[in-house]
């Protein structure tokens, strides 16, 4: 690794998510240097997609918390004379409450019968008993379907065993963030601006559903939604398609709502003459906000989800083949492509700041080298308290399922489904659900990955444990009829994005990224991404259209190394080739 | 700096995509020169094929290439076996598919298609319809595949039920689409006839049809598909005019009809059995020793009592949607329409009112609405003077602006025009052959063409009008019976002599005002 040392480093981004890849892959695109660290082992953080095996790798180091020991002697002697040193946090906590269960049967087990040719595995196998904490594994038995000779033969069926799940392990692509792409929203329009789309493919969102009275049900958001909808009388339909027309340019129009921008948005609907059920729809399925919103943002809401609908098919959003995970990943290939190195289980222990000028002009990281750069953008997680102003966090909670049928079955079984769940009682936050069928190569065919997503008010577990019970059918009484759901699992993630520079006391050229936020696009990150690239390089375009391979020209000394791959191995040749090159 | 890549600039790209260009027509021109060489050499082989397939797959709108094809394929056929013929025309329907590709609206590749598939041994139709599919979901309005899809409905016999839920689903996928709801109005009698009429559609179906005209009209009410489909459901048995009239005039065996009573209640038969007339026949003058009589024959189909219920439904639901947009012009003209086929006296003041709302909100087709509105103003004093059974005809202050129905005014001997907009006396204003006074004072008439042979006519009143020239007043000179022409404050006024000029064009008048 000594090379690293004689690399004048432009920037150095660290522990990528969505955000911290796109200014990587912005800088690198501009011609800047820059080096990726992460001290995981896999890219994108908490964006990161994993497979069935890797996830449950991840939970693993959840539940052990390594704690890396700091030698704080190494670096003391790297650093000179009117330098200071910032030290970050090697422990991320932005991970809470994460709890397993798994309905999923231990073999294959034909109830028919009890003398199957299918042999069933051993019961004492349950190794969802080594994944969980010991205060859950009483729950956990309990909830495990137990396979006994005095079951009683209720369907012939078979059903997915948790073997097959880890057996067919690697087609699954889970992610931890949930998020949908709004098709016109700012993240697709960096893609195609910035030609990173084609290394990625997309579908289309197929069902927009909430569920009302238990009972999911189609949302009808575009035109032809509204004239083929059984639920609403002709009358409903022309109040809703009116009321989303004048969304559409409700700024053309101001004397309709500057009454009530004081006021909530459901006031605004009432006023409209939305009848209860239209403005259901309207608060949680298409705006998507809560009661409290205010109306001039639920309209604004509104807009945005009406204007995405119609580019890419019916419903507004699009989500990437293979999970979302997909995207910091094609970011982190575009930056490579430019030259970005990337280097994976390595971490910077600390920043060295100038103190004269107070910047940071180098870090250490965890192999104690020292490595100069003149930005170093980091992740919110790395940031120990000592330098935080403010720590206002919010908290997501999340549940991740692995189910056996979709929520409402339809002519087709591969389609992806966002269902808004309206909260119970008003104060609880509302729930948002996607369902991913397996085209959308994130699960094995037969099951889906059902993600839930809501703002905690308590552990994830708390809140979304009720949500699951009532759209699926859990069970918990052994010798049931078998559980829809064949996997979950609950975890808290931290909310950082309220969170601004003024809310740390850093150098002025180390720049903070938060973490993925609740709401279901990604605008949130790629503005952030844009307005720090701008604050790095206030004269460069952020991610002008990347040239087609067959309009570069080439050095004499033929052509340079394609972008690294994504395993380690390659990853290092390439870097090593780029240091040749210096 | 270091780590930038290197792009081409713009000007050599553009010189390498000139280049490039310049090749390829170099190519396209030699090949083309090639092709019709061997085509005026009267040479029909293999390699007249594969050159028209170079050339018409990077253009497939060369008609020349495609009616060249069929000859070399006609020659080809002859000298093959069934099975040959067979995979010569499958690999042509594949090569007709990537031209498609190339450009789907091309006249000459749907036309090669259709040609190829009578040529084939054993079509396969499913994969055309499947192909018509593929094409439609990706441009719903492509009226080429919608035209060859006909075809191949046609000829692979797909059921009326299929093709009904055919456009079901693209109705519901985009109800802005002509061509599914036209296709559906075709399907719908085939498939629900009406016990009598076996081109209507019966009445249980047609409810369904009305809710989806309602869907798509409350979605949408400016979407004009589904109003002009609605239109055709309730035109179904409703003929939008009411009148059936017939007038004739026919020679009579001598001594039918006696000289003493001039009118004779006569008994027609007619063909069509639900609908009402009351017929009367009236005796014309003699003419060169002939009877010559006038049939009149005015009557309206009548609405039974089911239909005109579920009209009134369709009257209130269209009520429903004005009340939430009363500024929708297909809404307004829609129940203007219902209206009149339900009660067109009863619902004059209404009409009126929304035909005055239509000319503001659609202030394009102003003048469209207002000839509409005296259409309608016609016939409710055609139906009000049928009732009253008067030969007095008046319209006057009703702001018309055209003149219809006068074939139905045949017998009537006053008539009075006054205070509208009227531009002119059209040439079927002859038909009034018992007209004897008119007037049409305060109008804007400029041509008098309609004043011609009016045997009867013996005075004519057109103060405050447009007539400009002495010519304009010729056609008067053919009625014989005219003695009194009223033409203060017309333009006509103002030419020289114009005195002695009418009295020798008009001698029989006597008195005349300027």
């Amino acid at each position: 690794w000594q090379w690293l040392l004689v690399t004048m480093l432009s920037v150095c981004v660290h522990f990528p998510g969505l955000t911290e890849s796109v200014i990587a892959a912005a800088c690198s695109r501009v011609g800047q240097s820059v080096l990726h660290l992460d001290r995981r082992n896999y890219y994108a953080g908490n964006w990161a997609s994993f497979t069935f095996n890797g996830l449950l790798s991840w939970i693993e180091e959840y539940k052990q918390k390594v704690q890396i020991t700091e030698s704080e002697q190494v670096w003391r002697s790297l650093i000179d004379e009117g330098e200071d040193v910032v030290p970050l946090s090697s422990v991320d906590s932005s991970i809470s409450n994460l709890e397993v269960f798994c309905y999923a049967r231990l073999a294959l087990i034909l109830l028919t019968t009890n003398t199957e040719h299918e042999v069933s595995e051993p019961e004492e196998e349950q190794h969802t008993s080594d994944i969980s904490e010991p205060s859950q594994s009483q729950e956990e038995k309990d909830s495990q379907p137990i396979s006994s000779p005095a079951d009683p033969p209720v369907e012939v069926e078979k059903k997915i065993t948790y073997q097959k799940l880890v057996k067919e392990g690697r087609r699954f692509n889970i992610d931890l963030v949930s998020k949908l792409m709004y098709s016109r929203g700012a993240l697709v329009d960096l893609l195609i601006k910035s030609n990173v789309s084609r290394y990625a493919e997309f579908k289309n969102i197929g069902h927009i559903l909430t569920c009302r009275n238990g009972k999911v049900e189609q949302v009808p958001c575009s035109r032809a939604d509204v004239f083929a909808s059984k639920q609403l009388t002709v009358v409903e339909k022309r109040m809703l398609m009116k009321f989303l027309t004048f969304c559409l340019d409700f700024e053309q129009h101001p004397e309709e709502y500057q009454d009530y921008t004081e006021k909530p948005f459901r006031e605004f609907l009432k006023n409209k003459k939305l009848t209860e059920n239209l403005q259901d729809f309207v608060l949680h399925s298409i705006a998507m906000v809560t009661q409290q919103t205010l109306t001039e943002e639920g309209l604004k809401a509104t807009q945005h989800f009406l204007r995405c609908l119609g580019r890419y098919g019916n419903t507004p959003f699009l989500f990437p083949l293979y999970g979302l995970g997909e995207i910091p990943q094609c970011f982190c290939r575009m930056c490579a492509v430019f030259g970005g190195i990337y280097c994976l289980r390595h971490s910077v222990q600390c920043l060295v700041v100038d103190k004269a000028s107070n910047k940071v002009k180098a870090v250490i990281d965890t192999r104690g080298q020292k490595i100069s750069c003149s930005h170093f953008v980091v992740e919110d997680s790395y940031i120990r308290d000592e330098q935080r102003q403010s720590t206002a966090y919010r908290q997501i909670s999340r549940a991740v399922l692995i189910t056996d049928r979709s929520v409402l079955p339809s002519e087709s079984d591969q389609q992806i489904s966002l269902v808004t769940i309206p909260p119970l009682e008003s104060s609880a936050p509302a729930v948002r659900m996607v369902e991913l069928c397996s085209s959308s190569m994130t699960c094995m065919p037969g099951t889906y990955l059902v993600h839930l997503t809501c703002s905690s008010s308590g552990t994830a577990q708390e809140d979304l444990a009720p949500v699951v019970s009532e759209l699926f059918h859990v069970s918990t009484i052994p010798g049931e009829e078998p559980s829809e759901v064949l996997w979950v699992m609950y975890f808290n993630m931290r909310d950082t994005s309220a969170l601004d520079s003024s809310s740390y006391s850093l150098p002025s050229n180390v720049h903070v990224c938060t973490g993925p936020d609740g709401s279901l696009g990604s605008d949130c990150s790629i503005k952030l991404a844009e307005s720090v690239f701008h604050h790095i390089l206030p004269d460069e375009e952020f991610c002008p259209p990347a040239p087609n391979p067959e309009d570069i020209i080439y050095d004499g000394d033929g052509p340079q190394a394609e972008g690294p791959g994504f395993d380690e191995s390659v990853n290092t040749e390439a870097e090593e080739e780029e240091s040749n090159q210096e | 700096m270091h780590g930038r890549v290197k792009v081409k600039s713009t000007a050599q790209q553009e010189e390498e995509k000139r280049k490039e260009r310049e090749k390829k027509l170099k190519a396209f021109v030699s090949a083309r020169d090639a092709v019709l060489r061997k085509r005026s050499a009267g040479e029909h082989d293999e390699e007249a094929l594969q050159l028209t397939q170079q050339l018409l797959s990077s253009n497939p709108d060369f008609a020349t290439l495609w009616n060249y094809r069929r000859e070399v394929l006609l020659q080809l056929e002859t000298s093959r076996e069934k099975d040959e013929v067979q995979k010569l025309y499958e690999s042509e329907l594949h090569f007709i598919e990537a031209c498609l590709k190339v450009n789907p609206k091309s006249y000459g590749c749907w036309h090669h298609r259709s040609w190829v598939n009578t040529r084939l041994p054993q079509p396969d139709w499913t994969r055309e319809l499947g192909l018509c599919d593929r094409c439609l979901s990706l441009d719903e309005r492509n009226f080429h595949c919608w035209d060859y899809r006909r075809v191949v409905v046609k000829e692979s016999g797909v059921s009326v039920e299929q093709e009904l839920q055919f456009t079901d689903r693209l109705i519901g996928s985009n109800f802005s689409n002509y061509s599914s709801w036209h296709y559906r109005s075709t399907l719908l009698p085939q498939l629900h006839p009406q016990p009598i009429h076996s081109h209507r559609v019966c009445e249980e179906q047609l409810l369904k049809e009305y809710e989806l005209a309602h869907n798509a009209f409350f979605t949408d009410p400016n979407d004009q598909s589904a109003w002009f489909y609605y239109r055709w459901l309730l035109g179904r048995g409703v003929c939008v005019c009411i009148f059936n009239c017939l007038c004739q005039l026919c020679d009579l065996p001598p001594g039918s009809v006696s000289d003493i009573s001039n009118e004779h209640n006569l008994t027609v038969h007619w063909t069509e059995k639900y609908t009402h007339r009351d017929c009367a026949l009236y005796t014309g003058e003699h003419r060169e020793r002939r009877s010559v009589a006038c049939v009149c024959v005015c009557g309206r189909s009548e609405l039974s009592v089911e239909k005109s219920s579920v009209l009134q439904a369709e009257l209130q639901s269209c009520n429903q949607l004005l009340e939430l947009e009363p500024q929708n012009k297909w809404c307004l003209l829609t129940i203007i329409l219902l209206m009149r086929a339900l009660d067109p006296l009863g619902h004059e003041k209404e009409t009126l009112a929304h035909f005055q709302t239509l000319k503001e909100v659609d202030p394009m087709r102003s003048s469209y609405y207002s000839d509409l509105c005296s259409k309608f103003l016609i016939e409710n004093t055609i139906l009000k003077m049928e009732y009253a059974e008067v030969r007095v005809f008046s319209l006057s202050n009703k702001n018309l602006t055209t003149l219809c129905h006068l074939d139905q005014l045949l017998l009537v001997t006053h008539i009075n025009l006054s205070s509208n907009q009227l531009l002119r006396l059209p040439p079927q204003f002859a038909m009034l052959q018992c007209l004897e006074v008119l007037e049409a004072d305060d109008n804007a008439i400029e041509s008098l063409e309609g004043l011609y042979h009016l045997p009867k006519l013996e005075e004519v009143s057109l103060r405050n009008n447009q007539i400009c020239k002495l010519s304009d007043l010729e056609s008067l000179a053919s009625c014989t019976k005219l003695t009194r022409l009223d033409l203060r404050g017309n333009p006509v006024h103002k030419t020289a002599n114009i005195d002695s000029e009418l009295s020798q064009l008009l001698p029989l008048v006597t008195a005349l005002s300027l």
